[in-house]
């Protein structure tokens, strides 16, 4: 159904991502409902992502994924409007494997194809899922240490890492200290689980530099203090309180400085149960709003990217195939958002 | 002896993420009161380290950046074990403010005073840790005044002011992004006129370098 503008009211989105280790497909009615989110996680056998190995990961599940999430939703290929990939930030091979199905699948069904930045669909399906309207977002992950906020046309950095990501500090030291996944759940579960029984603060280096943050200090001299045999559970507990307080504090300085009302926080260390508390008190404490994305939406989906992709299609931001390249390093406020104001 | 708690908080100018300003009088003079509250999301331990060291920091970086020939508020009283600083008041406006009215001449000028008070700083090995245009004010004498020294440390090395540096720009995108290029250029201008070109470029390129370190930065190396 079209209308005068040609633009479709009612219509589907696909949409892949594939950034790092997840690949994930997702479906989102122009409506905004999330009929299908369908992820498969590479693990690795030791160590961290390896990129070409998840790059293979994604190319072997990507048809079984298409096809569950398609099922899922009850539709047919022929029913979608347009497909929507991760273009950036993200690892090259797990990115391309991504788009390379986006371009296929665009090519093949003659549909308009969609490049979406990962961070602006972390935010945008946040917002979504939460109906918070104008927050002040922590995006918090294996990659990524952000606070933005939406500012004059686009999601302005307010504040994040000069370093290493959140995430990828609590992994490197859960690997140093021997931790394994299990049964699925992220290394930064074990942390939670362990940082309970903590008894005794360990002090660590605490860096705030401005509205930014650093953490490679933080990972090193707990990874030393491991070395010289201090108890793990105090470890983890001090970890996270430390660098929990510092990504809380960069988040406050954001509120305090945009005045704006909402909080929310996502990713998937916004799985961590502390960090949500510490945020709550922070929010309150500035009479805001307080959200935290659910797990399945916060950590790397597909139906972000669909969700963003309607939002881009309402504005018709296509992208030819033959300039879809994908880009490692699409920092969010290099991307114009049309569709606020 | 004066203490703090005879003082009148007349009014809470700000609530900061950091600190609260509260609008004092001290003997007669408008003054400034700065308390840092605890907070209370992170541990007592933690806070208290945190409070203590920048309460006690701040009116000493303050003092030196005096001797370093860049303007800030004269310290009236501290106390530690309230997490307070009472200081001079200074009529004037906020830079945020005046870059967003002025005109393109006037900014790159204030620009360039602020880029040579901030080589100041660094000349003397201190770094303000926090350089946006809201800490920075135009007194009703023409001069430009630095405030907030919470996050600052005495660091003579290129690395911390590259990161001080690298971090104005960056408040300087978010705040000011329609001209930001711009007034960095003359910030650096300034910067260059007080520590002269080589040292300068050695800055510079450290920024690059701070830069390419970060997540996502188009001219991060493979």
């Amino acid at each position: 159904m079209r209308n005068d503008n040609g633009l479709c009211s009612s219509g589907y989105c696909l949409g892949i991502e594939s950034s790092a280790d997840d690949f994930g497909v997702g479906i989102a009615s122009f409506k905004g409902e999330i009929l299908a989110n369908k992820t498969s996680g590479y693990i690795p056998t030791e160590g961290g992502i390896h990129p070409r190995e998840a790059a293979r990961h994604h190319a072997e599940v990507a048809d079984k994924m298409l096809n569950e999430a398609l099922q899922e939703a009850g539709i047919k290929p022929v029913d979608l409007s347009c497909i929507a990939f991760s273009q950036g930030p993200g690892l090259g091979p797990s990115l391309r494997t991504g788009a390379t199905v986006a371009r296929a699948l665009a090519s093949y069904l003659d549909l308009p194809l969609i490049g979406v930045n990962h961070s602006v669909a972390h935010i945008e399906i946040g917002k979504l899922q939460t109906g918070l309207r104008d927050p002040v977002t922590l995006y918090v992950s294996g990659g990524n240490t952000m606070v933005t906020a939406f500012e004059a046309g686009r999601y302005r950095v307010f504040g994040e890492t000069l370093d290493i990501a959140l995430g990828n500090c609590l992994d490197v030291f859960a690997r140093e200290a021997g931790l394994k996944h299990k049964r699925g759940l992220p290394l930064g579960a074990s942390i939670e689980q362990l940082a309970l029984n903590g008894e005794r603060l360990i002090s660590l280096p605490y860096v705030v530099k401005g509205m930014d943050l650093s953490l490679s200090g933080l990972l090193t001299a707990a990874t030393t203090q491991l070395q010289r045999g201090c108890r793990l559970e105090d470890l983890c507990y001090s970890l996270q309180e430390h660098a929990f307080s510092m990504v809380t504090e960069v988040t406050e300085r954001a509120l305090a400085h945009t005045e704006k009302k909402e909080v929310l926080l996502t990713g998937g260390v916004a799985a961590n149960k502390r960090l949500q508390s510490m945020l709550k008190i922070i929010a309150e404490e500035h009479n805001a709003a307080f959200n935290v994305v659910p797990l399945q939406y916060a950590t790397d989906n597909g139906a972000m990217i669909a969700w963003t992709g309607v939002l881009g299609f309402k504005h018709r931001l296509f992208v030819p195939i033959d300039e879809s390249f994908v880009k490692l390093r699409w920092r969010v406020d290099k991307v114009e958002v049309p569709w606020i104001q | 002896m004066d203490t703090i708690d005879k003082l009148d908080r007349i009014v809470l100018l700000k609530k900061g993420a950091e600190a609260s300003l509260f609008l004092t009088q001290w003997h007669g003079r408008k003054a400034i009161m700065k308390v840092r509250y605890p907070k209370n999301y992170r541990p007592k331990f933690l806070d208290d380290r945190i409070r203590i060291y920048r309460t006690i920091h701040e009116p000493q970086l303050m003092h030196d950046a005096k001797v370093a020939g860049v303007s800030t508020p004269l310290i009236y009283m501290v106390n530690v074990p309230q997490s307070t600083i009472v200081m001079e008041y200074v009529e004037g406006e906020q830079i945020k403010q005046l870059l967003k009215v002025a005109g393109k001449f006037e900014r790159n000028e204030l620009c360039r005073r602020i880029g040579v008070s901030i080589a100041r700083l660094h000349k003397q090995g201190l770094i303000h840790g926090d350089l946006t245009t809201s800490n920075m004010i135009l007194s009703l004498d023409g001069k430009v005044f630095f405030v907030d020294f919470g996050l600052g440390e005495k660091d003579s090395e290129l690395e911390a002011q590259g990161v001080d540096l690298h971090l104005f720009k960056r408040a300087l995108q978010s705040t000011h992004f329609q001209f930001w290029e711009e007034s960095f250029q003359s910030v650096l201008s300034g910067y260059k006129s007080v520590l002269g070109l080589e040292l300068a470029e050695k800055v510079y390129e450290k920024i690059r370098e701070i830069e390419r370190r970060g997540r996502y930065v188009e001219e991060r190396k493979q």
